[in-house]
């Protein structure tokens, strides 16, 4: 671990066609106040598919994620450098609206946070803000998205009842459906299983493979099984930089970076 | 010697729980004195007449329907005035203020009024409202001065409990592409509304027994009066007056008003309890 800190840095990436990436990382900087928490990163999402970002405690990955909809916008002293395209189009660029972009880039988070109201109307939620609909077609996009998150069978017979009754592998589906209800294009989840028991993970893991046929998605792990089980795409960071990112297979089996070989066969973080 | 050191250390720990019991039993000992008291001599005076007639001169009967009802006044528009300003406050400083120099003046302030004396804020507004705008005592002076001692109370909560929210779950509202203030609005208020209403009974229990604020700006009225612009009676004033009396009928009618405050300041938690329990099992 300690000659690891020393060592260069080569990041080890591969291409991924222009026309098959979502959201392109472009020399990103990341900053708390004076702290840099990332340092020019470099990564393709690509579309339809399921990226993971792994590395140890404190890498950057969680502040990469936050990065995607400038969900970091909300404290004062966190600001980032560099660009984020989506659909080639700089998120980053002051002048986009953020209400907008947040539909489009929704998120899920570490620990399950359903809202205090009933499990419809935290689906609802999003879907009353952004779009004028009737209450039948309310009532169909709720069940749809209560569907995709594999939920509505758990659920549809207390739709009205709260959210907060539900346990806590129910409750975090219940907020991916929250936040695909809205129809984003891009979905983050940031170790939305980690407060899981292995059975909720499972369910969790299995809805994650579902979505992504019409999602891109991009998760933060901790959980090395977990990446090489659901994800297409592997991103390993260490210090606040991008180490090494390429299919997860390779990645796992054959990592072209010592950083990544020591972490992934588990020789440190 | 080992042996020695136990057993003094078990008898300071012994000597240690009696004294924390002894001090626990004066401060209940004295609570229930206090309640005793209350409702030993209250509850006799209690009658249909008490709701119904207004303050009486000494030795011809009467009740505190007058006081009554403008205290529930006062008390009313003074705790409506709080809680738009001190939730409103509160939600600034825990959600949008921050650290900012001009958030940690307000809290500053705030704390300030917190501790002030109710006499003084009596003084002041008797001063602006009563000797100034007005011209005279007045119902509405009462509450504005009721309000500025529930306000810092009902801040200083707000701000607390939003606080104690997850960040998550703020996040949650804004990654849906809610605005902050929505965010705000429909989850962390509902996320918090235990927090809020218990905020709310504090100001309005501190607020309903005072007498000093009252004093100089709602006065007080002999007779049943719903006019808020001239001086009004109140329970705490009038418990003040005819507590001081040398007459028994008049002391009863005191004893009355003060377990009528009593009972209202329990049954208002007794109410806010039942409210938030049957909200978190909808």
């Amino acid at each position: 671990m300690n000659d690891l800190s020393r060592e260069t840095f080569d990041t080890h990436t591969v291409e991924i066609p222009s026309a098959e990436i979502k959201m392109q990382v472009k020399n990103l900087d990341f900053f708390y106040g004076k702290n840099r928490a990332l340092h020019s990163v470099n990564l393709p999402i690509k579309a339809n598919s399921v990226t993971a970002m792994i590395g140890p405690s404190g890498c950057g990955k969680s502040t990469l994620l936050r990065a995607m909809n400038r969900i970091y916008a909300l404290y004062p002293g966190q600001r980032a450098k560099g660009e984020i395209l989506l659909d080639g189009e700089d998120i980053l660029d002051p002048k986009v609206d953020l209400t907008v972009l947040r539909t489009r880039v929704g998120m899920v988070f570490q620990k399950p946070t359903p809202f205090p109201m009933s499990i419809f109307d935290n689906v609802a939620f999003g879907l009353r803000m952004h779009e004028q609909l009737s209450r039948g077609e309310m009532k169909d996009r709720v069940e749809e998205s209560l569907q995709r998150a594999a939920l509505w069978d758990e659920v549809k017979d207390k739709l009205n009842t709260s959210g907060l009754g539900l346990s806590g592998g129910q409750q975090q589906r219940l907020c991916v459906a929250r936040s695909i209800a809205v129809k984003p294009e891009v979905l983050l989840l940031d170790e939305p299983a980690s407060a899981l028991d292995p059975i909720s993970t499972s369910k969790l893991e299995d809805t994650i493979s579902e979505l992504k046929s019409d999602y891109t998605i991009v998760i933060v792990t901790h959980n090395l099984q977990q990446a090489a089980r659901i994800a297409d795409y592997t991103a390993f960071m260490y210090l606040g930089k991008l180490i090494e990112f390429g299919e997860t297979e390779g990645l796992f089996t054959k990592p072209r970076s010592t950083q990544t070989a020591d972490y992934v066969t588990g020789r440190f973080g | 010697m080992a042996s020695r050191r136990a057993a003094l250390r078990k008898t300071s720990n012994v000597v240690f729980v009696i004294f924390c019991a002894a001090t626990t039993i004066i401060a209940l000992g004295v609570l229930a004195a206090i309640l005793y008291s209350l409702l030993s001599q209250g509850v006799g005076g209690l009658n249909l007449d008490i709701f119904t007639k207004s303050t009486p001169a000494a030795g011809s009967p009467g009740g505190l329907a007058n006081a009554i009802v403008g205290s529930l006044m006062i008390c009313a528009l003074a705790m409506l005035m709080a809680i738009v300003v001190g939730i409103l406050a509160g939600t600034w400083l825990a959600e949008f203020g921050g650290d900012s120099f001009y958030a940690k003046v307000v809290r500053f302030l705030n704390d300030m009024l917190l501790s002030a004396p109710s006499i003084l804020v009596g003084l002041v507004v008797y001063y602006f409202m009563v000797a100034h705008l007005i011209g005279h005592f007045s119902g509405y002076a009462g509450a504005v001065a009721l309000a500025l001692i529930a306000v810092p109370v009902v801040t200083r909560t707000t701000e607390d409990v939003l606080k104690l929210q997850p960040s998550s779950l703020r996040e949650s509202g804004v990654a849906l592409g809610a605005p902050v203030w929505i965010t705000v609005r429909k989850i962390m208020w509902r996320a918090a509304m235990g927090g809020l209403v218990t905020g709310g009974l504090l100001a309005f229990a501190r607020i309903s027994g005072e007498t000093a604020p009252l004093m100089f700006t709602a006065l007080n009225n002999q007779f049943f009066s719903l006019d808020m612009s001239h001086p009004m009676a109140n329970l705490p004033q009038v418990i003040f007056n005819f507590a001081l009396t040398a007459y028994d009928d008049l002391r009863r009618l005191a004893w009355v008003g003060a377990l009528l405050i009593a009972v209202a300041v329990l049954a208002a938690q007794i109410i806010a309890r039942i409210i938030i329990r049957e909200q978190r099992r909808s």
